[in-house]
């Protein structure tokens, strides 16, 4: 099949890492970033009134393949994960059996051959089974192709176990992403501890559950010198704890979600199964304040933590509800809405949260759109309005917050390696 | 004198969602209710032809007892249905077997839960009637209804009462129902307990204030609410020991000279003899404790009278 050669006409280029925000043609030859000019036999697609960006990375995606291919798998949530902008994701290893050794890596390399239409950077489990009680074989697991190392969904709690992963993960050059959660104070709870978990008569998950362990992490990355990568950052407390961090140089990031930053506790009144998710939803101050980390760079990484689950596993009482929602489709518009159409982030801010911030955590240098490399773009509408509508959704899975919200502004194509994986410009 | 309003609400689900007018509405029919349990034939035809369901997923034997006897005053047909009995264990879901009940014609379901909002989930998606007779530390509706009728019955008002609600504060959901349904009658509440077991954050509403010490709690106290204390819950520690809560947060010969003379005592039972109320008090003059229990079946009653005439 021979490939397609492209020229993007007159878009809205923001090429964060070469500084560039500015209208200008981009062409793509043989699945390359190459020169306008020099492209041989180019389809030419009008991008006006388009912004044209170095394809974005969701560093936080649950697939469920194995184990829970009713709420998800590898085919859907790439689809899902194209339909939202993204050209590339990370699937969390919390899969059944858990992607905790080099097999099962080279089983997810396989099935993503077969079936994604993003790219896939592996991710492998920490310890084995993400139990947080033995090192997994983190040497293997790199040599099967990861990119990174998580436990997510559950936090090794055991310090000296935890140092001792820092500093064998330097060793192989593979950054950590962290779920930060003290189990002891999270014990059972279902919300945020505050206000509303007192009127509803829920247990609470108190912001230190959170805090201890991001102190506890910058403390190491300090000591190691090595990075970590804080997943899900929920609390205003959290991210003074990451912005004074930064301040001194200690090699930490942070990741926020839509989710995070657009609702709050008080929305679980409602009992709706989807307002669940760990960390849960803050307070008002909280959101604020990642806002404001966002805002100064304190932040630098907007992940969706995609947590697919099927109606029946959410169609239960609040307590018994799994946590988590989808966040593949929904993540550009929210974001927009939250971040760029209220002037809190400027466009190439509001791209760098997407593009280089992930890259950065991925060790990715020159993550841009310059010749030679990989044609990996997400094209954006910024003025597109349009309903979320979860049953139109790729995913397997409709557990959104979101359904029926009125927002301004999507992804309209995204391309992998130069080719349209997603493409709904008119 | 009864509030003129017509009842229209198909679920009573937490006292947070009704009008001032709504609950005088109930207690006053409560009151009508109450002089049929002092008949000799202590039966209405009220509810004849309707089915009521006890489903209680978390096991309780007073308040079931209570809304069955309720039920049975009013002739209503009745199902009991506890968690072990019930499809639950066979991994059926809550809502498929409500589903169940409602494929027999059931009109209403009176239903227990451990977790906060299981009855609002319900009623969300069901045609009966949704009677929530406790869910998780949330709500308990018709146990703050007794509560307050009972309040009532003795001081002829709530408005301007001062209300103390003593002990585990943060699992209740007996002090939650009557600190809504209290404030919106106009009376102030004051929630006593050690910090671990009374969160400041109830500071935040209007006429509610959260104290420390039983020496100020009570100071001003027309009616003491002493709830159920337990020692360890989810293998957390609130307190040292039922001893040292006793000492410090217990009704007894020690604290007693804290208590305004005359004031109400009242426990939503089971109590712990002496530990959170001593036997001398709970027997004592100011005791309500069993009127309570009375009241409930009249309140109970209410409840499902206009809940079966809205339907």
């Amino acid at each position: 099949m021979s490939e397609v050669n492209y020229i993007l006409k007159n878009g809205h280029v923001v090429d964060v890492n070469r500084n560039i925000d500015e209208v200008m043609d981009l062409g793509i030859s043989n699945g390359k970033m190459a020169d306008s000019a020099k492209v041989k036999n180019p389809t030419v697609i009008d991008c006006s009134n388009k912004v044209v960006a170095p394809g974005f990375i969701d560093l936080h995606v649950h697939l469920r393949q194995p184990g829970n291919t009713a709420a998800e798998t590898v085919k859907t949530g790439t689809m899902a994960a194209a339909a939202g902008g993204f050209t590339a994701i990370v699937p969390m290893p919390n899969t059944n059996p858990a992607a905790d050794n080099a097999g099962a890596i080279e089983f997810l390399r396989q099935l993503a051959a077969k079936d994604s239409v993003v790219k896939i950077y592996p991710c492998g489990c920490m310890t084995k089974g993400y139990k947080g009680e033995e090192m997994a074989p983190i040497g293997g697991l790199k040599s099967a192709g990861v990119y990174a190392l998580s436990d997510d969904g559950k936090c090794v709690q055991d310090t000296e176990l935890m140092r001792n992963i820092v500093k064998y993960a330097k060793s192989f050059n593979l950054p950590i992403l962290d779920h930060c959660e003290e189990e002891k104070l999270f014990a059972g709870g279902v919300m945020n501890e505050g206000k509303w978990s007192v009127l509803l008569g829920m247990n609470g998950v108190p912001g230190l559950a959170e805090e201890l362990i991001v102190a506890r992490d910058i403390m190491f990355a300090r000591e190691c010198d090595w990075k970590i990568h804080l997943q899900h950052i929920s609390t205003a407390e959290s991210v003074e704890l990451i912005r004074s961090a930064r301040r001194k140089n200690i090699p930490i990031t942070g990741e926020a979600t839509p989710h995070h930053i657009s609702l709050t506790d008080e929305w679980i009144k409602k009992y709706d199964t989807n307002y669940k998710m760990n960390p849960p939803l803050r307070t008002e101050e909280d959101r604020l304040a990642l806002i404001a980390g966002l805002a100064d760079d304190s932040i630098t990484v907007i992940a969706t933590d995609h947590a697919p689950h099927t109606a029946t596993a959410k169609m239960v009482e609040f307590n018994n509800a799994p946590f988590g929602i989808v966040g593949l489709e929904t993540a550009i518009p929210i974001c927009l809405q939250e971040l760029y159409h209220t002037k809190v982030l400027s466009l190439s801010q509001f791209v760098s949260k997407f593009t280089v911030g992930p890259a950065e955590v991925l060790g990715f240098k020159n993550y841009d759109l310059r010749n030679g490399n990989a044609a990996d773009i997400t094209i954006l509408d910024l003025n597109d309005k349009f309903t979320i509508k979860a049953n139109e959704f790729k995913s397997l899975s409709r557990n959104t917050p979101f359904d029926g919200m009125s927002v301004k502004g999507r992804a309209v194509a995204t391309i992998v390696d130069g080719k349209f994986v997603y493409n709904i410009m008119k | 004198m009864s509030a003129d309003i017509k009842w229209t609400k198909k679920d009573l689900l937490c006292l947070y969602d009704l009008s001032k007018e709504e609950i005088i509405h109930i207690l006053d029919t409560a009151q009508e209710f109450k002089k049929v349990s002092e008949r000799k034939v202590k039966k209405v035809p009220a509810l004849r032809g309707k089915t009521v369901v006890n489903f209680f997923v978390e096991p309780s034997t007073r308040t079931r007892v209570s809304f069955e006897l309720a039920e049975q005053r009013l002739s209503a047909d009745i199902i009991n249905m506890v968690a072990d009995s019930s499809s639950l264990k066979k991994g059926e879901s809550l809502l498929d077997t409500v589903k169940n009940i409602e494929a027999l014609q059931a009109d209403i379901i009176v239903m227990r839960h451990s977790c906060t909002g299981a009855q609002d989930f319900i009623a969300k998606h069901s045609k009966c009637g949704i009677v929530n007779a406790g869910d998780g530390a949330h709500s308990h509706p018709t146990q703050a209804l007794l509560d307050m009728f009972t309040i009532r019955e003795k001081f002829g008002r709530i408005e301007g009462l001062n209300v103390a609600i003593v002990g585990d504060i943060l699992h209740s959901r007996v002090a939650r129902s009557n600190m809504w349904g209290l404030t919106k009658l106009g009376a102030k509440v004051t929630l006593v307990g050690p910090a671990t077991l009374v969160p400041e954050e109830f500071n935040e509403l209007e006429n509610v204030r959260v104290c420390h010490t039983l020496e100020e709690g009570l100071r001003d106290a027309d009616v003491v609410n002493m709830l159920r204390i337990q020692h360890e819950r989810q293998n957390a520690s609130y307190f040292p020991s039922t001893g040292e809560y006793s000492k410090y947060y217990g009704l007894n010969e020690g604290n007693l000279k804290y208590l305004k003379k005359g004031a109400m005592v009242m426990h939503p039972g089971p109590i712990n003899r002496d530990v959170e109320i001593s036997s001398a008090i709970a027997d004592g003059e100011n005791s309500v404790i069993l009127e309570q229990v009375t009241n409930g079946l009249a309140v109970r009653m209410a409840v499902l009278f206009l809940i079966a005439g809205a339907l």
